[in-house]
């Protein structure tokens, strides 16, 4: 499998990352590397195998459906790039 | 006093020889001396650090001290320290300052062990020689050319150079590990889901697992036991009953069965570090070790199932960096798609777009099965590999990396070199076994080597039995990098 440089694009457009002709050529030879390498796994037969998705075969913990902590927006919006009145400000996306 | 081990501090800190004070002033000190030039530090906070060492003099002067209340940690920058620049080595977060604790820095101040700062790092601790970090590379004490490792490099330097006398890790692949081999210090990534993982930047939650940097296996334990143990605030965290790392490490060794892999004495790696590692063997068989040959047959299977796993994980968590809530945002934009774009464009660096790019394609529509699933699949293989293994064996060992440090620049322009470089390590991750890199002597080029020692589940104390009686017998965790020696100052 070979990636071509409008798989690039349309991935870094799924991605949410802007990219320039330039780097989605230079990023092009290099995923290209990285899959002839992860081509090696393909071969091996796992019909039979369970996918292993957790470190260990556990079962996660679910903690109570209760408040647990309290209003802290003030302290998290201090980080925020903008903030009006309590809201996160992003651009205007509904007319 | 900077050579000297968590227990030897401790000691002087309950005899009153030193205070807490004098020793973070002595290591800041070296701190503002080297790092210049070593880099291992991005935060700096000598007054913070102060004012916990003197809050840890007046607790060890009220009798309520703990084994390691005053002694100062460094903190791999990934780790969320509330009021602290946290920036786990990204331009998206170097504006960002955490407004809570993360566990294990809370378990730290509980301890009263002081914060000393917080270290340089692959950023978002995507990296095997600490060249991704937005504020640039760490370079090894023992050869001011060559890499650290990575991604906990800043912290594997610090403690090398006796900047600190410990520091944290954390370990996706192998980045305290192979650091720590790079290094010439002990370094231990436990059992998954041994210390929590609340308030550590996610890169693949599956594989991320915490852990000590230090001078010896002692000095981990007791790290380890303070950083260990069940937090409620991680799913992933194991709900156990409290351990002492310290309890085994007198145990003698006689009848331990070490099983030696076949893969990993193969071709591939360097003549010197495999004639180190053959030496430190025959070091276990003087002390009354069996070995065994084992057979890891996946091993080689291990690289790509990590190189869709780890990225498809991280395209998933660092989907939270948008610009809007915290981190970087891009100064000009046209909508909101533009400015989500623009700000991650920016924000990230070209490792960290790479494989964010590579989780993106991996989970897709079309792709999830052949690549995702397939990978799920064979990690499960590499973990029954293990455990057919510890059948016959109590411990595996083997190189922990097949090189010795490579110089800065040798490997940044070719990923694919660069991932191999990580090929012992990496497994251990995916079974989430725990693994621990020790010194074990030095290349042709004066580099160091380091020895993994990998476990069973929950086998922690008793590695670190396996690896203090090593280092009883030898004294490679003892050397000091030249020019760097702690008296010459």
């Amino acid at each position: 499998m070979s990636l071509c440089l409008e798989d690039v694009k349309r991935i870094a457009r799924l991605a949410r990352i802007a990219v320039s002709d330039e780097e989605a050529d230079a990023v092009l030879g290099q995923m290209n590397g990285i899959f002839a390498l992860i081509e090696e796994m393909q071969a091996v037969p796992t019909a039979s195998i369970e996918p292993m998705s957790h470190a260990q075969d556990v079962v996660v913990r679910l903690r109570e459906d209760v408040v647990s902590e309290g209003d802290q927006h003030e302290l998290f919006q201090s980080i925020a790039p903008q903030v009006e009145a309590g809201l996160y400000l992003v651009p205007k996306v509904i007319e | 006093m900077l050579n000297a081990s968590l227990t030897e501090l401790a000691r002087l800190l309950e005899a009153k020889q030193i205070s807490s004070v004098e020793l973070t002033q002595s290591l800041l000190g070296r701190i503002e001396r080297l790092n210049p030039t070593l880099n291992a530090f991005v935060t700096v906070r000598a007054e913070t650090s102060l004012a916990q060492a003197r809050e840890a003099d007046a607790r060890r002067a009220r009798g309520d001290a703990l084994p390691l209340t005053g002694i100062p940690v460094a903190q791999k920058d990934i780790f969320c320290a509330h009021g602290w620049p946290t920036t786990c080595g990204s331009r998206m977060l170097s504006n960002f300052v955490a407004p809570y604790d993360a566990e294990i820095i809370r378990r730290f101040d509980a301890a009263g062990v002081v914060n000393l700062g917080k270290t340089n790092m692959d950023e978002f601790a995507m990296g095997s020689s600490n060249e991704t970090s937005f504020f640039g590379p760490v370079r090894n004490p023992w050869a001011p050319a060559a890499v650290p490792g990575g991604s906990s490099g800043g912290s594997a330097t610090a403690v090398a150079a006796r900047l600190a006398p410990a520091a944290t890790g954390t370990d996706t692949g192998g980045s305290i590990r192979q650091p720590a081999a790079l290094c010439g210090i002990s370094g231990i990534k436990p059992t998954y889901g041994v210390v929590s993982r609340y308030g550590m930047i996610a890169f693949a939650s599956s594989l991320d697992q915490a852990g000590p940097m230090a001078k010896s296996a002692e000095d981990l334990a007791l790290l380890l036991n303070v950083m260990a143990g069940f937090d409620p605030r991680d799913s992933t965290s194991l709900d156990r009953p409290p351990e002492d790392y310290a309890r085994d490490l007198a145990k003698p060794l006689t009848g331990l069965r070490i099983g030696l892999p076949k893969q990993y004495f193969a071709e591939g790696v360097n003549a010197d570090v495999l004639r180190a590692i053959e030496e430190a063997i025959a070091g276990f068989r003087r002390l009354g070790c069996e070995t065994v040959e084992v057979d890891l047959p996946n091993t080689r299977l291990s690289i790509p199932v990590y190189y869709v796993l780890a990225p498809a994980e991280a395209s998933s968590n660092l989907a939270r960096y948008d610009g809007v809530r915290y981190g970087h945002r891009a100064a000009h934009y046209t909508d909101l798609t533009d400015m989500y774009q623009k700000s991650r464009a920016e924000g990230f660096g070209p490792e960290v777009k790479r494989r964010i790019l590579i989780g993106t394609y991996v989970l897709s529509h079309g792709y999830y099965d052949a690549y995702y699933l397939q990978a799920q699949k064979l990690r499960r293989l590499i973990a029954h590999d293990f455990a057919e293994a510890f059948k016959v064996c109590d411990v595996i060992m083997g190189p922990t990396s097949p090189t010795t440090a490579f110089d800065l620049g040798a490997k940044s322009g070719d990923p694919v070199q660069m991932y191999l470089s990580d090929i012992f390590t990496i497994a251990v991750n995916l079974a989430g076994l725990p693994g621990m890199s020790i010194p074990a002597g030095f290349g042709d080029d004066g580099r160091p080597v380091g020895l993994q020692v990998i476990g069973n589940y929950f086998s922690e104390a008793r590695m670190l039995n396996v690896a203090h009686q090593y280092q009883l017998a030898t004294d490679w965790h003892r050397r000091v990098p030249a020019g760097l020696e702690v008296d010459a100052q």
